[in-house]
């Protein structure tokens, strides 16, 4: 890889480091603090490639599309939760589990990552396992209405594709 | 000063709600992929109110240091992204290894 | 304020109680290794909330290095149990 490709990693590596460090200790003096930037210099430089890899188009643009997209999310959450507390607390606990199969067009690796999340913290189905090459997901649901609203509306496929300007359907 | 007192006891009540229903659930469904639904989803959100709420206690009861909520912020983050993977992993090898899902009318496991 | 936090302590300490018994009871190895991981959760809420009932701010740091720690456990379990072995 080249340089400038490599130069972008090692520089967002070691400020995400060195975020961390200021906000884990709390000193301020010199030396906590010359000692804490050559620790992350050090990380940035021997291990940059296991958080950021290669290059990536219009990356502003994305991360920024991402943070609009977390509180329709964190409202999704809410709602599970109430769903599978009324299923527990109901005296006759009505459950109907399931494993369904469904096809995405997504392909890149991050926003499979944040489907097979989201899929797992909405109401009622948890992702099973992940094909990367044909994008096939297995998902255990636990009663009939869940399993529709993931593979007939298909809000939330919808939704990350055009997070991530792929095309999904 | 009642006002914070009010918020933070709701959110710290509704955070023991969450956790008490996520451990009941485990104790009460039938099969092993479904308690995986009750815990992966009720104890995540339990968590992340009760941390929330000595968040929102911090801020006003000691607003010098701001280092804490950022800290706090940080792990109700971090929860809310390790406890479902940790959830999508255990089901994944549970299913690789050929436990077999329950179905309505069956006997509990 | 001080007995909203011991009222909370205790009812998560409850909760701990009632995932014990899966822990212990629970047909094969699986729901055990969901009942601990749950516990862990648990325990990183209650550390939270004992930094502010003891006035200790040291807590917190342990309760961020706990929680990594359970994360990273469950992962290796579940990878053994999957594959038979850790690394080939």
């Amino acid at each position: 890889m080249r340089l400038k490709d490599k130069g972008s990693g090692i520089l967002l590596t070691f400020i995400i480091m060195a975020v961390f460090w200021i906000l884990l200790s709390g000193l301020f003096d010199t030396f906590h603090l010359i000692s804490g930037l050559v620790c992350c210099a050090l990380v940035a430089i021997l291990s940059h490639d296991l958080l950021v890899k290669g290059k990536s188009e219009k990356g502003i643009l994305k991360s920024l599309r991402l943070l609009i997209y977390i509180p329709w999310e964190l409202w999704q959450i809410v709602l599970a939760n109430v769903d599978v507390a009324y299923r527990v607390l109901h005296p006759r606990m009505p459950i109907d589990p399931r494993i369904i199969e469904f096809e995405t067009e997504l392909r890149g690796e991050f926003s499979l990552v944040t489907l097979a999340n989201s899929i797992t913290l909405t109401p009622g189905t948890i992702t099973i396992s992940v094909e990367p090459e044909k994008g096939k997901f297995r998902v255990h649901a636990i009663a009939k209405e869940p399993a529709d609203a993931l593979l007939v509306d298909q809000t939330m496929q919808r939704k990350i594709a055009h997070v991530f300007m792929e095309t999904g359907v | 000063m009642v006002v914070i007192h009010v918020i933070v006891t709701a959110l710290l009540g509704a955070g023991i709600f969450f956790t008490l229903v996520g451990s009941i659930g485990l104790l009460r469904f039938p099969d092993f992929y479904t308690r995986l639904h009750a815990t992966g989803k009720c104890d995540t959100l339990g968590g992340g109110l009760l941390i929330l709420g000595t968040m929102v206690y911090h801020l006003f009861q000691y607003p010098e240091t701001l280092l804490v909520p950022a800290k706090l912020a940080f792990l109700i983050f971090f929860i809310f992204i390790a406890n479902p993977t940790a959830t999508h992993a255990l089901m994944k090898s549970a299913y690789k290894t050929g436990m077999e899902p329950w179905h309505l009318g069956e006997k509990r496991r | 304020m001080i007995t909203v936090f011991w009222i909370t302590l205790l009812f998560i300490a409850i909760a701990v109680g009632l995932s014990l018994y899966r822990a212990v009871a629970g047909p094969g190895v699986f729901n055990r290794v969901a009942a601990v991981n749950i516990i862990g959760t648990k325990t990183i809420a209650l550390l939270v909330v004992m930094g502010y009932y003891f006035e200790r701010p040291y807590f917190f740091d342990i309760a961020l290095l706990y929680a990594m720690i359970n994360f990273i456990g469950t992962l290796v379990f579940a990878r053994y149990l999957e594959r038979g072995e850790l690394w080939s």
